[in-house]
């Protein structure tokens, strides 16, 4: 029996000829990651064990990003033990504020993670760097510690579902409408304790920065992984950028899927989900009219620069309608510096929007763009569950970065074609 | 390994930002967790949970953020055992990390009601319903992952 692109990479990291669906083992780690809320509890359990070394302060990523700059005294302290832990162990991948960026958006950007890599992380959405070609997932904090202190995580092998693209995107339609339509189509545990292997020739028609988002959301329809093939789009992105050793796998022709589902990418319409389910999708045609109170443009899912170029076609010349808040958040500082350089701040700051530093902030309902009680937001994040951006008589519909833009000026739900 | 206690039950894809809220996650205080601990899906939780009580849930209990925080504050809660249908697959590994003992069985999940006394036998995966005598087989964890609770979670069992 084959083995999928994500058991050939678990079995490579595992030292073993093959592995197969439901397998226990333990493989070796090309990066542990930890944010600021993950890392203290990874370093509490990593000093409680007794341990007194890493097994390789290279391959650690520590990122300080979800509530930083410190958003009250609490988040200061645990940004402070992070920061002490990192100087302790000389962690050479620390990114503090000034350097940092959402760890999803950083890591590849900084050429950190890439093609047939193992790597765990303490956040739920560490699944985007399988858009590069790595098998990558999301894990809690005390396996970041185990994997901090030993280089490897225990897995249990994830059987497949194959999910084969074909077609081109038309129109404003974007890797976020194709992955909420995905998990409009499977649901939010669609894919649990699966990996989502994406195939076909539509995979050749979206962008890197597509792929990542696609990856990013897997998490959302209970996916362990969601991994794309190496292609030449993705040796151009890690050229000059990855710095390790790129190794390409692929599936076996007889790999086994438990199912194949097609989506056919030209058939797509810009797609909204709404509260309180990443599930509950609606194409543009069928959310238009929905009033909202705020857009955030932003997060690991649609901060990159693509996304920004985007909200800033729509929002040029235009200007947010009054009754609404747009929050603009860049990724990293990368993507903030390339929005001063393109003059996409301007457009922004003149469309009556805010643009921020790089944080998570208002994503998981931290800081920087809290919901009071029945209010709405359009939001380009990947979670629309209760409370999530605020008071839990708030709504979070996610959309696409064209979407949000176009509803910040109108006021409602709009197609970004209607403007 | 047994747990007996009360039922706390809930529904379909209870998510962590329900078990523990972001705005409480500037902190990694057990105690302080516990406090919130299901906040923004049933607000008394807190002050009616007695230790050894246990969480029923439907499907894909745990869904969404990583955060350990979760399947902590419920352990510090005093939360004996959580069943469900399906659990999150972040969550599943993060409570069998932490020894926090959890069990699918949807059956289990299904005919449970809030409120029953319930006793768990995690040995043989037998779970019965004390309030009406019923009871339901879940599948015993692999012996790999038994090792992991009896030790006390994942940190403990590496160090052998």
């Amino acid at each position: 029996m084959g083995m999928t692109m994500t058991q050939k990479i678990l079995a490579a990291h595992a030292g073993l000829p093959c592995v197969k669906a439901g397998q226990l083992i333990e493989a070796k780690l090309d990066l542990v990651l930890g944010n600021d809320i993950t890392s203290p509890v990874a370093i509490n359990a990593f000093e409680e064990c007794g341990a007194d070394s890493v097994f390789d302060n290279n391959r650690i990523a520590l990122v300080l990003d979800h509530f930083v700059p410190n958003k009250d005294i609490k988040a200061a302290e645990q940004c402070r033990q992070t920061r002490s832990f990192a100087g302790k162990y000389n962690i050479k991948n620390f990114f503090d504020v000034g350097r940092m960026g959402i760890e999803h958006a950083l890591l590849p950007e900084q050429g950190l993670v890439g093609p047939g890599d193992c790597i765990i992380g303490a956040d739920s959405h560490t699944c985007t760097y399988g858009a590069l070609g790595a098998f990558s997932t999301g894990v809690g904090s005390t396996d970041m510690a185990a994997g901090m202190i030993s280089g490897k995580a225990w897995f249990k092998v994830p059987g497949a579902i194959r999910v084969v693209l074909k077609g081109k995107p038309t129109g404003w339609v974007s890797g976020k409408d194709v992955v909420l339509h995905l998990i409009g189509e499977i649901g939010v545990d669609g894919a649990l304790y699966k990996s989502l292997e994406f195939t076909g020739e539509g995979v050749a028609a979206l962008s890197v920065e597509d792929r990542l988002c696609i990856s990013n959301m897997a998490i959302e329809a209970g996916a362990k992984n969601g991994i794309f093939p190496v292609d030449e789009k993705t040796l151009a992105y890690e050229k000059g950028r990855f710095q390790r050793e790129v190794k390409i796998y692929e599936a076996d022709a007889d790999a086994e899927y438990e199912r194949t589902i097609e989506i056919d990418l030209s058939a797509l319409r810009p797609t909204v989900s709404f509260p309180h389910l990443p599930e509950n999708t609606k194409t543009i045609d069928e959310a238009a009219g929905v009033k909202i109170d705020q857009a955030v443009i932003g997060s690991c899912t649609n901060g990159r620069i693509e996304d920004m170029r985007v909200a800033a076609k729509i929002l040029k010349g235009r200007k947010v309608a009054d009754g609404v808040r747009c929050i603009v958040i860049p990724a990293t500082q990368q993507i903030y510096l390339q929005c001063i350089r393109e003059g996409l701040t301007e457009t922004f700051v003149e469309a009556g929007a805010v643009v921020s530093t790089p944080t998570c902030g208002p994503c998981l309902g931290g800081y920087m763009g809290i919901l009071g009680k029945g209010e709405r937001a359009v939001s380009t994040t990947n979670r629309n569950f209760v409370g999530r951006m605020g008071h839990i008589e708030s709504e979070v519909y996610l959309a696409s970065p064209a979407v949000a833009a176009a509803s910040a000026v109108t006021g409602v739900l709009t197609d970004p074609d209607n403007l | 390994m047994q747990a007996k206690g009360r039922v706390h039950k809930y529904g379909d894809n209870v998510d962590t930002d329900v078990i523990i809220p972001a705005r409480y996650l500037n902190t990694s205080s057990r105690e302080e967790l516990a406090k919130h601990c299901m906040e923004d899906i049933d607000r008394d939780f807190a002050a009616n949970v007695q230790p050894g009580d246990i969480i029923v849930a439907d499907k894909n209990f745990g869904c969404g953020s990583s955060r350990e925080h979760a399947p902590i504050s419920i352990q510090a809660s005093g939360i004996s055992c959580v069943i469900a249908s399906t659990f999150a697959r972040i969550f599943y590994r993060n409570s069998i990390n932490i020894g926090l003992p959890i069990l699918e069985c949807e059956a289990a999940a299904k005919g449970i009601q809030d409120g029953d006394e319930v006793q768990v036998d995690f040995d043989t995966g037998r779970i019965t319903d004390l309030t009406n005598g019923k009871s339901y087989q879940a599948e015993p964890f692999p012996p790999f992952i038994q090792n992991i609770i009896d030790k006390g979670g994942l940190l403990n069992s590496l160090k052998g």
